[in-house]
């Protein structure tokens, strides 16, 4: 249901109310709304298959929803999405930057597509490059860059067309940590620019760190939006503790009143408490236990609203 | 279903990146894609031509060889359009995803295929002029007006490329070409006067056989090439340039619907 923030505003980037898409009778986006102000960085959360890729070629106008209302810079789409395009960046979900060409041939041949010449982006490059870490790569080949590269390759291309708004479908999958943190950290550079950043995750670390804010969607429906730590205060006890162990679920049954609310998942139990050190005592005198005692994150958000079971 | 995919295509101008995009890859490649193009089509005119042209009087009223130098021309051009738009624009549509990273900038599905078509079709008149120089420097053809086969192999690519289109818009995967090969291209070169007159067919075969792009093409190549003004040019040029033209509208209308829903 659209609340009172949800109403579209001057100074959003992007406004989304209403947004529904149904594929073979089943609602795979089941009335969604949300807006993004410029220059900040929204999440969309969600396990796989909620329905986020959906949503995110929708605002791009590349598949046409059935009912809602979407106004991307200022543009009704899909009415004129093209207009809207000249001026969005896109790091798709799987890279798809040409192996044919070299590093400088792919940037290059992208921006012909906006209308920019030749020369124009060649000036460009140098800085592009820069930016993305892949100074003195201009003319390498693209079988001879590493996963890492491939993608920043991919958030470079995506610049090509100096944006202002730019969608970034689960930018660090398949990254390895430092990877993820060169992309982070340049992501982060954007926003301070005044690029507005549309992105979708499943790593909470991802959301927490980049997203002003960020709205958890799960089987085509929003079911919570708000800051991440205010997201964490409104759905979540502050502490967690988490003890492990063969032990631990019949351990867990006589300390019911510990905590505010128990969660089991195989032999790990979490508490969740306002006040942990009860628990921590309790805990102090135990052999055969192990725990971890940690601060609320939003991963425990994650999984109290979209369930434990896996899924594909 | 979503009435938009019928509208009409308006690509405009805007294919052209499209095209220089193909440009630039083939280009890396073009030696080895010339000459590949090129080996197969003149095996065949030199093989059938000399070994099968030997126990042959006259055919059509020239040397076997000549007669079948037009038919390879057109069918060689035909073969290069085919391919280029069932493997190759499959494989930057599906495999590498490369329309995928073009639709997320300004340009549409209209703009994407309209230059694949010019594409696909640049690329079989490339091998079609090759096969025509090689008729040249063989001396088999002698007037000035076999340089008109030029436009018409253009045409031919553009019919057979947009025919090739619909078939990648169709395709779950590589396979699916078989089919289309099979049962459409290889009956086709056969019926349509590539190899011998279509007029040695059963009539009722002949007729159907005259309504094929591919018996357009060489009924306009054939006169040409032995320095005649072909018969009926009104005839065959519309009917390549409608095919291309319906046959671009329903490959756009269904790439529309296998990419955007």
């Amino acid at each position: 249901m659209a609340g009172l923030t949800d109403l579209p505003q001057a100074g959003d980037a992007l406004s989304v109310s209403g947004l529904r898409k149904n594929y073979g009778g089943k609602d795979v986006v089941a009335g969604v709304d949300f807006r993004v102000p410029r220059g900040t960085c929204f999440g969309l959360l969600g396990p796989n298959g909620a329905g986020k890729t959906t949503i995110l070629r929708c605002c791009l106008g590349l598949i046409r929803a059935e009912a809602g209302t979407i106004i991307l810079r200022g543009l009704t789409i899909p009415g004129r999405a093209e207009e809207a395009r000249l001026r969005v960046g896109v790091v798709p979900q799987f890279d798809n930057i040409d192996p044919d060409f070299t590093v400088t041939e792919n940037l290059v041949t992208y921006a012909r597509y906006f209308g920019i010449s030749g020369a124009e982006i060649r000036r460009r490059i140098p800085e592009l490059l820069d930016f993305s870490g892949l100074g003195g790569r201009a003319h390498s080949r693209i079988q001879t860059l590493s996963g890492g590269m491939k993608r920043r390759l991919t958030l470079a291309r995506a610049l090509v067309n100096d944006p202002e708004v730019i969608f970034l479908d689960e930018p660090t999958t398949g990254l390895d940590p430092q990877a993820r943190h060169l992309i982070w950290e340049r992501l982060k550079q954007l926003t301070s620019r005044g690029k507005t950043l549309i992105l979708t995750t499943h790593f909470m670390e991802e959301a927490e760190r980049l997203c002003d804010r960020l709205a958890v969607i799960d089987h085509g429906v929003r079911i919570a939006e708000g800051a991440p730590q205010a997201l964490i205060s409104e759905h979540i006890e502050p502490q967690v503790i988490e003890v492990f162990g063969d032990q631990a679920n019949a351990w867990a049954l006589t300390r019911k009143a510990l905590a505010e609310r128990i969660e089991t998942a195989g032999d790990s139990v979490f508490f969740y408490c306002r006040d942990a050190s009860p628990l921590l005592s309790a805990l102090s005198g135990q052999t055969g236990l192990r725990y971890l005692h940690r601060a609320a994150s939003l991963e425990d958000v994650f999984i109290k609203l979209t369930g434990r079971e896996l899924r594909d | 279903m979503d009435s938009t995919i019928f509208t009409m295509p308006q690509p405009g101008w805007r294919w052209l990146p499209v095209w220089q995009r193909n440009f630039l890859v083939w280009r890396k490649l073009a030696l080895p894609s010339i000459l590949g193009n090129l080996a197969d089509p003149l095996i065949y005119m030199f093989g059938l031509g000399y070994g099968l042209g030997r126990l042959l009087p006259e055919v059509g009223g020239v040397p076997y060889i000549a007669f079948l130098a037009s038919g390879t021309v057109v069918a060689s051009t035909m073969n290069a359009a085919t391919f280029e738009a069932l493997y190759s624009a499959f494989s930057r549509m599906h495999v590498q995803k490369t329309w995928e990273a073009i639709l997320n900038t300004p340009l549409t599905v209209d703009h994407v295929l309209a230059g694949e078509l010019v594409w696909a079709a640049s690329k079989s008149l490339l091998s079609g002029m090759a096969i025509l120089l090689v008729v040249v420097l063989l001396g088999l053809t002698h007037s000035p007006l076999a340089l008109w086969v030029i436009p018409v192999i253009f045409l031919t690519g553009l019919a057979f490329s947009a025919l090739g289109l619909i078939v990648c818009a169709l395709a779950p995967s590589y396979d699916f070409f078989m089919y289309y090969f099979t049962l459409f291209i290889t009956p086709m070169i056969l019926v349509s006067g590539v190899f011998f007159p279509a007029d040695q067919l059963p009539p009722v075969l002949a007729g159907i056989a005259s309504w094929l792009p591919l018996s357009h093409a060489v009924q306009l190549a054939r006169p040409l090439l032995l320095g005649e003004i072909p018969s009926g040019i009104a005839v065959h040029l519309t009917a390549l340039l409608a095919t291309a033209l319906c046959a671009f509208y329903i490959a756009v209308v269904l790439t529309r619907r296998r990419l955007q829903s």
